[in-house]
């Protein structure tokens, strides 16, 4: 990063903050309901809180959860959360171009930062490899915002778990997040048709373990997005960009 | 589990999050990704969100939603119907929360 100003300075910081601003809601949302969970399984607030800092991966954290509770091996809890991250390994090889002039350890510290919403607006703003201060700017600001909203509403959920209602269903304003972000991102007859596809193979495959379900729906959209460019290519390729520069 | 267990499955777990996340940060080496799979990478989010979504909004256990006397069927359409009016995703998230706790607190959806 530019060692004339500190990166929270820089434009593209803010602006990688700003565009996390209302997603940072659902994540907080997530988080609080991740904290009681973590609370209710029994782990006890100190491992609770060391979990949620140190994994910070959310729907591997609730997988993992009843695992660790029952007593289940150590590989099968392992096991088990990689598959749930599975989709984290596919988005890695869409961030490498853009942060192949990195060392390895810069790169894999970029990555361990980036949660599904901070890969989806930076590839937004960035449909093409630019400059890497401004991305790794970028990058920072905008996983700060969801780094402390998430561990922020963790913690509070596992001091509160007693006294929050589950029956509220907090966690529903995460899922909210998620379908605005997804509305977003249908910008043309390939993004709808994946969409489509992906959600009949989500449902196809449910009865898969480990929610392998959602390897199985992002290869098949994938099939599908790709056969529909090249068969029927409609407009200039772009990449779903709503009102990115 | 005693803590030390815990504390080894929760290292463990952290590694799992740095390998799945870095995953094709780890070659040394160029690596190139060729241009079809590049173009087809842009349709994994999307996907992803979708699988992720699907049984939160619709599904119950294994199962889509069978009943009308379902609270997020009707938080879900009002988060849309914000969305694809205001293009707001602040507004959606309350709206539709707004909705869904008046049904589970007042009907009991």
């Amino acid at each position: 990063m530019s060692a004339s100003q500190p990166v929270w300075r820089h434009p593209e910081f803010k602006r990688g903050a700003r565009e996390m601003r209302d997603v940072a809601l659902g994540i907080g949302a997530w988080g609080l309901v991740a904290g009681i969970a973590m609370a209710k399984a029994g782990l006890g607030a100190a491992l609770a809180i060391a979990m949620s800092l140190s994994v910070f991966a959310g729907s591997a954290q609730l997988a993992a959860l009843p695992l660790i509770a029952q007593g289940a091996p150590l590989w099968v809890i392992w096991a088990t959360a990689f598959c749930v991250n599975l989709r984290f390994v596919i988005f890695s090889a869409g961030w490498r171009p853009y942060l192949e002039p990195l060392s390895r350890p810069r790169r894999l510290l970029v990555t361990y930062f980036t949660v599904d919403f901070t890969y989806i607006a930076f590839m937004r703003r960035f449909p093409q490899p630019a400059a890497m201060s401004d991305q790794l700017a970028y990058v920072a600001g905008n996983a700060t915002m969801s780094w402390i909203s998430w561990q922020a509403m963790t913690v509070a959920g596992v001091v509160l778990a007693d006294v929050i209602p589950t029956r509220w269903g907090l966690g529903f304003a995460g899922s909210l997040a998620l379908l605005g972000i997804t509305a977003s991102l249908l910008v043309d007859r390939g993004t709808w048709i994946a969409a489509a596809v992906a959600a009949s193979a989500a449902f196809a495959a449910f009865a898969l373990p480990f929610h392998l379900n959602i390897v199985v729906a992002i290869a098949a959209a994938m099939a599908a997005g790709i056969l529909v460019d090249h068969l029927a290519p409609s407009r200039a390729k772009a990449p779903p960009s709503g009102d990115a520069a | 589990m005693t803590t030390w267990q815990t504390l080894v499955a929760i290292a463990g777990l952290t590694v799992v999050s740095i390998v799945t996340r870095g995953f094709f940060m780890f070659p040394r080496r160029e690596l190139p990704i060729p241009a079809w799979l590049r173009e087809a990478l842009r349709y994994a989010p999307l996907a992803a969100l979708v699988a992720v979504l699907l049984p939160e909004l619709a599904m119950t256990g294994d199962h889509l939603i069978a009943t009308w006397r379902d609270a997020r069927i009707y938080a879900t359409a009002t988060g849309v119907l914000v969305f694809c009016t205001t293009r707001s995703l602040l507004g959606t998230i309350l709206a539709g929360s707004a909705v869904l706790l008046a049904l589970r607190l007042g009907l009991n959806w």
